[in-house]
């Protein structure tokens, strides 16, 4: 039922062209460092040097955390050889010219592809920039391209020790023709790139300053809470508006496609009013809907056989022909994201024009869904992107900004929606609850034989178009199609269902089940063996090196072998996820059943690394995000409504059970990997693992209850 | 009317004296620092000081607060120069950042407190403040190094 997002997308970036201006940043709340000199040089979209030797660079992905915000400009800075210290960015309006190559040009930040689809984009930038530089000063001078270098800013001839200051070639550089290529640094040759670099967004986000959505004004702007149905795709029948009219300071009461609005002065008046508010729902048809029996149907259809995703050898043969086979089901619930700031956008309709001012992890989605809302034309409607006080793949979605939308276009006045922390939790795109059945085979002398997983889930690829002719859902089985290891019989099939409940992407997506299924059962395949986990995985990745050698370096940093306190045990998990390899080690302590984590050990080879301290600080939240699913999060369904509500029942870790995570980068020249989510993907792998060698209890289920390890 | 003293300035506010102190804050004053995350005192975001005593604004009925006074994090110091703020860029601690006004709010009670906290201390303060991005190890590090330890 979730609608196609991406999709949409793709269609929408060849329908755009140039002539939109979309996203950008909040008019007038932050400096946008514009270079206000009388001559500009710029070079192309990314970069435009002033004679006042201002450097500005063009942001295009948002910053939800991930540090973006910073790492972007880097590097167009080292290419360019400027002082960091010293740039301005500017955020840029949503256009495919600043689209993300690896979202078909679309302005989306999410799957961990800032980096990744922007690296080469953003650095060539930097490098024509500086070329054409050099070039000015060579005609200046009347000497060769080849005896020029740069330096903070300057172009330097080597022999003589003459200087100019890019800000007084930018004349001379504008009129040149842009080389159609350039020449990159190697990342020996790297100044910037790999030195911990503080990010840009921290001092604001010290002392309040900091803009979020929630917290955008504008003058004469109302603040509306939706009350929307409890059940998945119910619809409102008739509602009843006295009660919250009544209200001090409600304003009016809206039927929208979501629910119904009440639009208040302020947040507290809009909140007494819909709590007041008679409606009475048309349930719709997912009215008996319950996650018990979703999963019950789940382990009816994995009965069948499924889509081939991955067939090395003859597994199910193996399995048969093996006396040391076994069968293993896991089961993961579906999870919400919870971001600390609840959705909320802001709008303001007017009979020509839509402006949308929205804390979202997509300019291009959020656009297409205010054009839709509005009636007006691409042209008219005008998305401003505030940071995002978490996204975690919710802000994906854009039906935060339809309520916006919708409202303002219904009481003709500048509207804040915002949802209440229940809406939030009750109202997500879940990661979507799995079914997922094992088998494994062990030979005579302790060697895995036959590695089988067959897997049932609402196919998250059919949120962004069509499943491919096979029918395999590539990223429901990112994780186990990928396994590294050395298995001569590997089998992986995808079962596709939609039981209805809305689902989306969740931070590390299709992983977030596969780095605990498969790295649980290869565990478990090793503890059978009679090997330690470690070793055996180990020995069975003499093919990948790379993961290999963060295997290695994530053993050897936790200690692995060596001894514990009384009742700690320790346990290990690899995969590569998003371009990046990550291994993790846990150790963990049970008494009577609640676990207890003391500590994390993380290694994660990236490729060539820009900002070392955001990728370790990547590594330690993205972890904590994966154990609080593990240890606490589920999110349950009966009567076609959600049964949590608040951070009461939707628990997350907190300060007095975070384990010190400690993270060691790989040295690497590869390309670069994607780092919000992998170490989401293996937090559980690396836990359950430890559970095991501390109880010899293997959890088959997530969350990890007490009552699991009890006895 | 209602008068309030927030961060040493005082405003008269005409507002229903159920409305929680958080929404006066943001809605009426125009402060937008301290956060909504969750108005069941749940989560932290909202945390400011009452005369010194971190608070969950979003449970406070403005008309409860008296002559008390009120501090956000826009009182916390003077340009960013409190110890706490230092230490959390320093530490390079907030992420996406939305709770990080709250924590600091009420990791500087804690500091007014116990100038040297443990790391029960610190458990014992701060565990009403939920971070999703998981940023708990650099705040501890950040209050540490604010207390000099």
């Amino acid at each position: 039922m979730a609608k196609t997002i991406s999709r949409r997308i793709f269609l929408k970036v060849s329908a755009t062209g140039g002539a939109l201006v979309i996203g950008g940043y909040l008019p007038g709340l932050h400096e946008t460092g514009t270079a206000e000199a009388a001559s500009l040089f710029e070079p192309n979209v990314w970069v435009k040097i002033g004679a006042d030797d201002s450097i500005t660079i063009m942001l295009s992905q948002l910053e939800m955390g991930q540090g973006v915000m910073t790492s972007m400009p880097m590097l167009v800075a080292e290419e360019l050889d400027v002082d960091f210290k010293k740039i301005k960015t500017e955020w840029v309006p949503a256009d495919p010219k600043y689209g993300n190559p690896n979202f078909g040009g679309a302005q989306l930040t999410a799957g961990s592809n800032s980096v990744r689809g922007m690296w080469k984009v953003l650095r060539e930038a930097g490098a024509t920039a500086r070329a054409m530089l050099i070039t000015a000063a060579a005609q200046t001078w009347s000497v060769a391209d080849n005896t020029l270098n740069t330096e903070n800013g300057e172009v330097v001839h080597r022999a003589s020790g003459r200087r100019m200051r890019y800000g007084s070639l930018v004349d001379r550089a504008a009129a040149l023709p842009v080389p159609k290529t350039v020449s990159l640094k190697s990342p020996k040759e790297f100044r910037l790139l790999g030195q911990p670099t503080p990010r840009l967004d921290i001092p604001e986000k010290v002392n309040g300053k900091a803009v979020f959505g929630i917290d955008v004004k504008r003058p004469g702007m109302l603040t509306a809470r939706v009350v929307r149905c409890p059940v998945f795709g119910g619809k409102v029948e008739s509602f009843n508006s006295d009660k919250a009219k009544a209200v001090p300071g409600v304003r009016q009461v809206v039927k929208i496609s979501s629910g119904v609005a009440v639009v208040a002065d302020n947040y507290w008046a809009a909140s007494k009013g819909a709590q007041v508010l008679d409606v009475k729902w048309n349930e719709g048809p997912l009215a008996n809907l319950s996650s018990v029996e979703i999963m019950k149907k789940y382990a009816v259809l994995a009965e069948q056989t499924g889509k081939i995703a991955r067939n090395n050898g003859d597994a199910p043969a193996a399995v048969k022909n093996n006396s040391r086979s076994f069968e293993r089901v896991f089961e993961v619930p579906f999870l919400a994201h919870a971001c600390m700031e609840p959705m909320n956008c802001t709008a303001d309709v007017r009979a020509d024009r839509c402006d949308v001012w929205v804390p979202t992890q997509g300019q291009t989605a959020s656009h297409e869904a205010a054009v839709a809302a509005s009636g007006l034309p691409g042209k008219a409607v005008n998305i401003y992107t505030t940071y995002l006080g978490g996204g975690f793949g919710r802000r994906g979605e854009a039906d935060f900004v339809t309520d916006a939308v919708e409202t303002s276009k219904a009481v003709g006045k500048p509207v804040k929606v915002v949802w209440t922390r229940e809406d939030d939790i009750q109202h997500d795109f879940y990661r979507p609850i799995t079914y997922i059945r094992m088998w494994g085979a062990i030979d005579g002398s302790g060697k895995p034989v036959a590695f089988m997983q067959r897997m049932v889930q609402q196919s998250l690829m059919k949120r962004l178009g069509p499943l491919p002719p096979d029918g395999v859902d590539r990223i429901s089985v990112d994780g186990s199609a990928t396994l590294p290891y050395d298995i001569p019989n590997i089998r992986v099939e995808f079962i596709e269902t939609d039981p209805g409940v809305p689902y989306g992407f969740w931070r590390s997506v299709g992983a977030s089940v596969q780095g605990y299924v498969v790295e649980a059962f290869i565990d478990e395949l090793a503890t059978t063996a009679g090997k330690d986990p470690y070793q055996f995985r180990h020995d069975l990745l003499s093919k990948a090196p790379r993961h290999r050698a963060v295997l290695d370096l994530v053993a050897e940093k936790s200690g692995w072998g060596k001894p514990l306190p009384a009742g700690h045990a320790r346990g290990i998990a690899v995969m590569e996820a998003f371009g990046s390899i990550v291994g993790q080690v846990a150790e963990v302590s049970v008494t009577n059943g609640a676990v207890r984590v003391h500590k994390l050990w993380c290694a994660v080879d990236t490729g060539w690394v820009i900002n070392p301290d955001t990728i370790k600080a990547q590594m330690e939240g993205g972890t904590l995000y994966g154990l609080t699913a593990a240890l606490k999060g589920e999110i349950t369904i009966q009567n076609g409504r959600v049964t949590q509500h608040h951070f009461n029942d939707y628990q997350m870790i907190r300060h007095n059970d975070a384990p010190e995570v400690e993270v060691h980068i790989v040295p690497s020249t590869e390309t670069p990997g994607g780092i919000g989510e992998p170490s989401t993907a293996i937090a559980a792998g690396a836990l359950v693992n430890a559970i095991a060698a501390a109880t010899g209890k293997r959890i088959y289920k997530l969350p990890i209850r007490p009552e699991q390890l009890r006895g | 009317m209602i008068s309030l003293t927030i961060n040493g300035k005082q405003y008269d506010v005409d507002v229903s004296t159920d409305t929680p102190l958080l929404w006066v804050i943001r809605d009426t004053i125009g402060l937008t620092g301290t956060k909504f995350g969750c108005g069941l005192q749940q989560c932290g975001a909202c945390t400011v000081h009452l005369d010194g005593v971190a608070v969950r604004s979003c449970g406070v009925p403005v008309s409860s607060v008296g002559a008390k006074k009120v501090t956000t994090i826009e009182g916390l110091s003077a340009a960013s120069s409190h110890p706490l703020q230092l230490a959390w860029i320093a530490e390079q601690v907030p992420q996406c950042g939305y709770c990080q006004p709250g924590q600091l709010m009420s990791a500087a009670a804690l500091l007014a407190k116990k100038t040297k906290p443990t790391d029960a201390d610190i458990d014992a303060a701060m565990s009403g403040n939920i971070c999703r991005c998981g940023t708990y190890q650099r705040i501890r590090r950040a209050i540490h190094r604010a207390a000099g330890a």
